[in-house]
């Protein structure tokens, strides 16, 4: 699989940090991407809902299942601004996962199960979505309107 | 505290949901509820208003959450879902597993 982080542009944006992987931080980084992406360019209402909702789950599987909860190990965020385009990408340190082997919430015997919806909300509210080859890395594409 | 919670006259308890339900405090949650439980509240409307975004722990959180109600014989209700929190109930068909009103208003006029 080819790397899928985005292509340089001329006149982008990009910016790069770093958090420990507790979940308390999960909402604190929401805010941060938010901010950084709101100094580049108006972000919509339902945009905004939208970048919100994929940055927690990609935030929050990164330090669940990609560290383990391990506060010693980093998770890396990765934006672009480009257009009328946002580039979230979330890297982990973890051994991957295989994503295409997620099953489907929304089957009826999944309906009531409490976790398994992060990945389909990700692939259903981002534009674009692509992983790396080792499966701990993530790349949303997503509207700023 | 992203939780508020009042009782109304009518024994129904209605707990306001803040900023965002996300897997940094849907324990919080989960904890206010099972209290009211043990106290013998059994009918509930989750008021999400004031609520910017949910997610995906934040939805287990709700299905865990209507489970324990209704085992415990109680009813649980959301109310006042934007249209963005709309479409994400009905994306993950979890709008076939919830009763959801409009407005907490709503919601208690149906108790």
């Amino acid at each position: 699989m080819a790397h899928p982080r985005p292509e340089r542009h001329e006149g982008e944006r990009r910016t790069r940090f770093t958090v420990s992987s507790e979940v308390a931080r999960v909402g604190e980084v929401v805010e941060m991407v938010v901010a950084w992406c709101s100094e580049h360019g108006p972000l919509g209402k339902t945009a905004r809902f939208r970048l919100c909702t994929v940055v927690a789950e990609a935030v929050a599987n990164a330090i669940i299942y990609g560290n383990d909860h391990d506060p010693e190990r980093l998770v890396t965020i990765e934006l672009t601004c480009l257009g009328d385009r946002v580039v979230v990408g979330v890297l982990d340190e973890g051994q991957g996962y295989l994503p295409e082997q997620v099953p489907d919430p929304t089957l009826e015997e999944c309906l009531e199960n409490t976790c398994g919806r992060g990945l389909y909300m990700i692939r259903h509210l981002a534009d674009h979505v692509a992983f790396n080859a080792e499966g701990n890395a993530i790349w949303m594409t997503l509207p700023r309107c | 505290m992203p939780f508020h919670a009042t009782r109304e006259a009518t024994g129904v308890t209605v707990i306001t949901v803040e900023g965002q339900l996300i897997v940094a405090n849907r324990q919080e949650l989960k904890e206010m509820i099972g209290t009211a439980l043990e106290r013998g509240d059994r009918k509930f409307v989750l008021d999400f208003g004031p609520t910017s975004y949910i997610d995906s722990s934040g939805l287990g959180a709700l299905v865990s959450i209507n489970k324990k109600v209704r085992e415990a014989g109680g009813e649980l209700r959301l109310a006042a879902l934007n249209d963005d929190l709309r479409s994400l109930f009905e994306l993950t068909k979890l709008d076939t597993l919830f009763s959801i009103s409009d407005s907490a208003a709503g919601a208690l006029a149906g108790f």
